[in-house]
């Protein structure tokens, strides 16, 4: 499992303002022009949901 | 294709645009790359500055991109009450509200009439090191793989700084040091063509609401709320159309234009140099932590850059001591400031709406000399110290 299969964006709601991008504190999301990557520098904090403006992102239990 | 520059720089915003500018013009090579495929576009911003702000970074005002001349702002507080203050005392501190669209693509054209190469449609998405000295950046451009060397990479690359992070500089922002923001470019609207307006308290928790007029019936109405003081998924979105449904004003508006966005409400970074890689603007974190604004900073910022790197190109030496010179200039310029208004905003987001209601109260019967944060601080600790004794020393 890496973090692009639990980081799940709803790509209708996201606006690729980079919110998630700049708060995450292991730097593990890259905003690929209009899409988000999760690196596996992800460690399932949650803060890119917690500020993301719109809710775009959600987040898979770990299984 | 040539592939070796003096500088590149990592975003074309204005922080990028006035750096790669003043580099060019004293002769630097210099490369300025956008991922985007616009210079201006999407827009992440609600677009104020002060006349003060461009004066300082020598922009010189050109009626093509400013969308509203400002005379005056408006404060309210949560129950309503309100402080206004006009031109007359309000100074060089109001300013205007820029097209954001047309504003980044003048401030490039000046850096390419300087001398700068513009790559659009160009991401880096990392960096080349030697024994630890940056020395260019990898990525993609229009789709293909890309790769060119310098001897000083800039990131300006925003409120994502990924460039810093990359190169080994700590731009890691806290929760409560994050505002979330939402925004709607509006029309149909009655508001005054000319006044800024902030709005206090619960309407955006650890923020504020603000109606920046855009011309005639236009504005841009938003809000921004402390990372902090979010509960639920998305509720940024949600205490905006919350605001406009409540106000006679606003909610006859329908939008023309929605963005998002995270601004940094936070202390200076520690350090914004590292060997062969300098940050500015939002990349730096050098937002003012009071108002969110970040243009004018950014655009300070870029000045002393692009001066400090066009006398390492002239003089063949970007050494870490050579460099270190952009730091010290920036810091003896906004570092005292951005320290204040973050320990302001530090006390300010403890404060009820009843403290609020009390604080507009008291300015609006002080005769203010400005709207600078220095007056409005000044004119509190006469008549509320025990508010302001924490930060007492910078007033």
């Amino acid at each position: 499992m890496s973090a692009a299969d639990w980081m799940i964006v709803n790509v209708d709601k996201c606006f690729h303002c980079g919110a998630c991008v700049g708060s995450c504190p292991e730097n593990a999301i890259y905003l690929a022009e209009v899409v988000l990557e999760f690196n596996d520098k992800c460690n399932r904090c949650g803060r890119c949901l917690h500020l993301c403006p719109v809710g775009a992102i959600t987040m898979e239990a770990k299984k | 294709m040539k592939t070796d520059y003096d500088i590149i720089v990592v975003g074309a915003g204005p922080a990028g645009s006035v750096t790669a500018c003043h580099a060019a013009r004293k002769g630097a090579r210099v490369l300025m790359i956008e991922k985007r495929q616009e210079i201006g576009a999407s827009l992440r911003c609600a677009e104020g500055i002060s006349r003060e702000g461009l004066a300082k970074s020598k922009i010189v005002v050109d009626r093509t991109w400013v969308s509203a001349e400002i005379s005056g702002a408006k404060l309210v507080s949560p129950c309503g009450n309100s402080l206004r203050l006009n031109e007359r005392n309000a100074g060089n501190e109001v300013g205007l509200v820029l097209n954001r669209h047309l504003f980044d693509k003048a401030l490039a054209a000046d850096a390419a009439r300087a001398g700068t190469e513009i790559k659009l449609k160009t991401s880096a998405t990392g960096l080349i090191k030697e024994g630890g000295v940056v020395k260019g950046v990898v990525g993609t451009s229009y789709g293909e793989p890309f790769k060119a060397t310098a001897k000083c990479v800039v990131g300006a690359d925003g409120y994502e700084s990924q460039v810093g992070r990359w190169g080994g500089l700590d731009t890691t922002l806290k929760a409560s040091d994050i505002t979330t923001c939402f925004q709607y470019r509006m029309t149909n609207l009655k508001v005054e063509p000319n006044f800024c307006e902030f709005l206090l308290g619960s309407v955006a928790p650890g923020g504020y609401a603000w109606i920046f007029p855009k011309g005639g019936d236009t504005a841009n109405v938003g809000l921004g709320v402390l990372g902090s003081r979010l509960k639920k998924k998305g509720e940024v979105k949600a205490y905006l159309d919350k605001f406009i449904k409540n106000d006679e004003r606003l909610k006859h508006g329908q939008p023309l234009e929605a963005l998002a966005a995270a601004v940094s409400v936070s202390p200076p970074v520690e350090k914004s140099v590292a060997e062969g890689l300098l940050l500015v603007g939002d990349a730096a974190r050098v937002i003012d932590p009071i108002t969110g604004g970040g243009i004018a900073n950014s655009c300070i910022q870029g000045v002393f850059a692009g001066q400090v790197l066009g006398e390492c190109a002239e003089a063949g030496d970007f050494s870490d001591a050579a460099l270190q010179r952009y730091e010290k200039l920036w810091r003896d310029e906004l570092e005292n400031k951005l320290w204040r208004n973050w320990m302001v905003k530090e006390k300010l987001i403890t404060l009820s709406d009843k403290t609020l209601d009390d604080i507009v109260n008291v300015l609006s019967e002080s005769d203010l000399k400005s709207m600078s944060v220095y007056s409005l601080l000044a004119a509190l600790k006469e008549k509320l110290p025990d508010l302001v004794k924490e930060f007492e020393q910078f007033i």
